[in-house]
């Protein structure tokens, strides 16, 4: 009987750490979801077209993608992206962060430009607001203006077919 | 022994400097604000320790909060609701981490109980009854085979 306990205990060590070791802590849980999009106004990324604010989602079912020219993932996302605007009616929204209007605007130059709109966020307004801990992060954005999901690290097939359709369909659905 | 003085100079220079582009009773707060806040890029540091750019972001986002009249709870909020209670360094106290604060007591509690458990035990199989003593005399002797 006295032989079970170290048996029992190190199944509980084994326990532990499958559950402890195997989550990545770089995913952070979000707060932000069925939240409404924090009011915001900030410049566009160019510098001829007006400040943007919170009402660019009013009525659109909007992705809402934090990029930038330095962050090397999000040149491999980018081609889905421009897949996503061609072949979708989603409204794209994207967010330059800790950019320069150069680099930003040469890179959607170099890689194409998918987005309706792009905020150009320098110093983390929006971001800090949204709760970004990194890019490429993607927002879902339905047409009332609430967030619906989040979607950490770059948008795959794999993850837009599971992730991200189910919601826009119900989204869609609940405005029929 | 100049460059000795120019060295003390300049460490001296630099903290002015910074101590001079905010009143310095509200550096200390914020000071104190950004080393219980979490940097969500360096997970293990402060964002006063990070030299993450998000941190640097945060950092000046919490000066322009507290100079906009914010308390320091205010602050910790503003940060708490945008990024959870993963960005406070030291979990509160809540239903969630109760296993979390409790279990070092319980631990401590579940050893000393073990422990007095333990002795009681032992005291109480240490003396013999008149009748195992003689059963035992018994046996040494060798009458009972």
């Amino acid at each position: 009987m006295r032989g079970i306990i170290p048996l029992v205990l190190f199944g509980l060590l084994v326990l532990g750490m499958a559950f402890g070791l195997t989550r990545d802590p770089s995913v952070i849980p979000s707060e932000m979801v069925d939240r409404p999009m924090p009011a915001f106004t900030l410049p566009s990324l160019y510098e001829d077209t007006p400040d943007i604010t919170e009402a660019v989602f009013d009525g659109e079912i909007s992705l809402l993608n934090v990029f930038g020219s330095w962050c090397s993932a999000c040149v491999t996302e980018h081609p889905k992206l421009v897949e996503i605007g061609e072949s979708t009616d989603i409204q794209l929204v994207g967010i330059d962060w800790r950019d320069t209007r150069e680099a930003g605007q040469a890179w959607l130059r170099r890689y194409d430009n998918p987005y309706d709109a792009v905020i150009f966020d320098e110093a983390s307004v929006l971001a800090i607001d949204l709760g970004v801990t990194g890019a490429p992060e993607t927002f879902l954005v339905d047409t009332q203006g609430r967030i619906r999901f989040k979607h950490v690290g770059v948008i795959t097939d794999e993850s837009w077919a599971e992730e991200f359709l189910p919601r826009i369909a119900q989204i869609k659905a609940e405005g029929a | 022994m100049k460059y000795l003085i120019i060295t003390i100079l300049t460490f001296f220079a630099a903290t002015f400097a910074f101590a001079q582009s905010l009143d310095a009773k509200m550096e200390v707060r914020a000071q104190e604000i950004g080393a219980q806040l979490r940097c969500v890029v360096c997970q293990n540091q402060s964002i006063e320790e990070s030299d993450a750019s998000l941190a640097e972001d945060m950092r000046r986002l919490v000066r322009a909060r507290l100079e906009a009249g914010d308390s320091n709870a205010d602050v910790i909020d503003f940060m708490q609701e945008r990024y959870g209670d993963y960005v406070l360094l030291k979990p509160p106290v809540q239903g969630n981490t109760f296993v979390l604060w409790f279990t070092p007591f319980a631990l401590v509690l579940l050893g000393l109980l073990w422990f007095a458990f333990r002795r009681q035990k032992a005291i109480a199989n240490a003396p013999l009854s008149e009748e195992e003593r003689a059963k035992l005399d018994a046996i040494l002797k060798g009458d009972e085979r």
